[in-house]
């Protein structure tokens, strides 16, 4: 063995100290620019266009360049007393409650979901590895492919969830869970919940296997039961882990596009926020009012996230 | 021996110009029923013609999605696409960027199709797309159930249609519980506004905004052609046609498990081919009307348009011009029963012996309901899908007719704004 590095000789221990920790800093900003760069460039200039264009009038296709109308695109009352802005229009309240809806509905279900299975896998059963690959392969599709995989399985005439359905009595003929508008919603999250609940338990499981054995050892010890030990122990543990899940679960779902699109299109009882902005944004070519939409949905996401951060002390380090 | 002269003189001159100028041009083309294959076989052999290349992309089968992506690269200028296959109510939506047919074609040429659509292509004086195909919904039954129900003729009003496919409904359930009377597309898009517009029009209640642009649409006419289809959904239609586009309705349909269907030309074709349950078995005519009002099709049907920023205008043009040229469209109109735009093949016998209802349903092809694109301009797409949705609410049984014509007839007249 060599001498190890600390034991070199310093001089001045304090100064070089300094220098060292400075030159470190200088390093360390060094790299960070490029990246910093990077992320302005590929998220900063986008957020603060958007914001821009939300104040102006831009059709892509016809104008030649934005014209700005400060908040017209958010709150603007004609003459004839007709509300034109964002806020005034029931399509986008409706958008936003279906979006609601779909996020607490579904972030409910992964989670409890999520710790069923996280819990299953990090207990000592057999065959757990091949479990915790198993219960990844909804996860793995990607969402265009079992979106549409879902949409043939509702399918009326031949998807299978329709046929048990129809055989089961909740549906008659020619109907499906899809086609029926009180239920639409609740087959989306149901889509949602398969394809996610994987991730959930993923993360949770990531947090189970932090909390050391021995604290569970004690608790034998003392004589608490399993399902003491869930609630005092397990849980209390868990909840850093818990929280980091529900933000990300939460935050995916309030800008849910793809599988809801795929599946219902833009069919009202369904239609998202991101979906709504979409639909202004690409399909009507509104920039100026499609970008007021998108900077709406930033501040509800923003604001989720505040809430969450700040009413639950969630510590990111 | 002049002629062999003249033709070799001809072949070293393509030669020539082909090796001066091979291209390869992009071409967005269809998707739905036949389409890719047809529109490769054309553009193949023009290609095969001139020594240049044509590369067709994929395209999503559905018009609002195909518009969506257009959109996109036209507004960013892109010269991606050299060519485009248009829908009947783009060239007001995104004519500004497409390039004026008239100065690659001869007038004599374009004279040759339907004047309205070549009339719906102009834009301020600029041809922004030659006629391809013209389109009109249409009234698909089955002519063996028909008969076993004794029926001698298709129905002729929409309340004849109900009875109709009730009885066959009830009969053919009890060896197939699949069957379903009527299916049309009323899934909330572009294909529902077609549909719809149909309805209302058939009732004599109008066309959304009429031609000074004025909305119009709430009437008590178009109240009653909504009750009336709004029937049907649940009774005699599946009440998951709301999720219907044109190709699941198709598919329900040549599975054998419809006794009728509303949908273009293009699925006689599809129909009539090997393996297809209905093959041989397929009638074709016109919509039902309403009480007291004529049937109505909704004008659809595509153009080829050349994209303004295209690097190989000269080319593009000459392609289209192939494409949309007599001999190419009665090509198509034989193998894949796509509608000529020009008149006089529907007099040809080899077209007539291929889609016998070109003929007895000309009228219904030359005097379809145009959608009020041309009147709304830029906001088209906006109206469309304000309507879509407010007949969507009513198909599925979300708001009644007339609470939802008033609140659409609110919803027109906000996008209206100002003017159109």
């Amino acid at each position: 063995m060599t001498t190890p590095l600390p034991s070199r000789p310093t001089a001045a221990p304090a100064r070089t100290g300094r220098g060292l920790q400075a030159s470190r800093t200088r390093v360390a900003l060094l790299l960070l620019v490029p990246m910093l760069l990077v992320l302005a460039a590929v998220a900063g200039y986008p957020l603060l266009r958007t914001i821009y264009l939300s104040f102006t009038e831009y059709n892509i296709l016809t104008d030649p360049a934005p014209k700005w109308i400060g908040l017209g695109n958010y709150w603007f009352t004609t003459e004839d007393g007709v509300g034109l802005g964002v806020l005034q229009i029931p399509e986008w309240w409706q958008s936003v409650w279906n979006t609601v809806k779909f996020t607490v509905g579904s972030v409910l279900l992964e989670t409890v979901l999520g710790l069923a299975f996280a819990l299953i896998i990090n207990s000592k059963i057999r065959g757990r590895g091949l479990l915790r690959t198993a219960i990844l392969v909804p996860w793995a599709i990607p969402t265009v492919v079992s979106a549409q995989m879902w949409n043939w399985m509702y399918n009326d005439s031949f998807g299978i969830i329709s046929d048990w359905g129809q055989r089961l009595g909740f549906l008659q003929a020619g109907q499906s869970f899809l086609s029926n508008p009180d239920t639409a919603l609740a087959a989306l999250i149901a889509v949602d919940v398969w394809k996610t609940t994987p991730f959930m338990a993923l993360l949770l499981l990531a947090g189970l296997q932090t909390i050391p054995s021995d604290m569970y050892e004690a608790a034998d010890v003392d004589g608490a039961n399993k399902w003491t030990q869930f609630w005092r122990l397990t849980l209390p543990l868990l909840t850093p882990a818990l929280l980091v899940a529900l933000i990300f679960r939460t935050l995916d779902a309030l800008r849910v596009f793809d599988m809801p699109y795929i599946v219902k299109g833009n069919a009202p009882e369904t239609i998202t926020m991101s979906i709504y902005a979409r639909q202004e944004l690409i399909l009507n070519s509104q920039f100026g009012f499609g970008s007021a939409i998108s900077v709406l949905i930033f501040l509800i996401i923003m604001v989720f996230t505040a809430i969450y951060v700040t009413s639950l002390r969630v510590k990111f380090d | 021996m002049k002629r062999v002269l003249a033709s070799l003189s001809l072949t070293l001159a393509c030669a020539a110009v082909s090796q001066a100028g091979a291209v390869t041009l992009t071409f967005a083309c269809d998707s739905v029923g036949q389409g890719f294959d047809e529109c490769k076989k054309g553009a193949d052999a023009w290609a095969k013609r001139t020594g240049n290349t044509v590369r067709l992309i994929q395209v999503p089968k559905e018009t609002d999605q195909r518009l969506a992506l257009y959109q996109q690269q036209l507004g960013a200028r892109s010269a991606d696409v050299d060519v485009y296959m248009i829908d009947v109510v783009w060239p007001g939506l995104i004519g500004q960027h497409l390039l004026d047919m008239k100065k690659y074609i001869p007038a004599a040429e374009v004279n040759r199709h339907f004047p309205a659509i070549v009339q719906n292509n102009t834009i301020n004086g600029k041809l922004v797309g030659m006629p391809w195909f013209t389109d009109a919904g249409v009234l698909y039954y089955r002519t063996d159930l028909l008969k076993k129900y004794g029926y001698t003729k298709p129905p002729k009003t929409w309340n004849e249609l109900s009875t109709m496919a009730q009885k066959i409904q009830a009969g053919e359930r009890k060896t197939n519980s699949r069957f379903v009377g009527f299916v049309f597309q009323g899934k909330n898009y572009e294909g529902l506004t077609c549909d719809a517009l149909e309805w209302i029009a058939s009732f004599g209640g109008g066309t959304i905004v009429d031609s000074s642009g004025k909305v119009t649409v709430n009437n008590a006419k178009a109240v009653q052609a909504l009750q009336a289809i709004q029937g049907l959904v649940g009774t005699v239609a599946p009440q998951a046609v709301t999720t219907y586009g044109e190709e699941e309705a198709r598919n329900v349909w040549q599975a054998g498990n419809a006794a009728f269907m509303r949908n273009w030309p293009y699925a006689y074709a599809a129909g009539q081919e090997q393996g297809s349950a209905v093959r041989g078995k397929i009638g074709v005519a016109a919509l039902p009307a309403g009480p007291g009002g004529k049937p109505a099709a909704t004008l659809g049907g595509w153009q080829l348009a050349v994209n303004a920023y295209s690097k190989n205008p000269k080319e593009a043009a000459e392609l289209v011009r192939y494409l949309t040229g007599v001999q190419e469209q009665k090509r198509r109109a034989v193998e894949a029963s796509y509608n000529p735009t020009i008149a006089s093949l529907y007099k040809d016998k080899d077209v007539l012996k291929a889609v016998p209802f070109f003929g007895s349903l000309y009228d219904v092809f030359t005097n379809a309901v145009a959608r009020p694109a041309t009147v709304t301009g830029s906001k088209y797409n906006q109206v469309s899908d304000a309507f879509s949705t407010a007949v969507y609410n009513v198909l599925t049984k979300k708001s009644a007719p007339g609470p939802a014509m008033k609140t659409l007839e609110g919803q027109l007249n906000r996008i209206k704004g100002r003017g159109w």
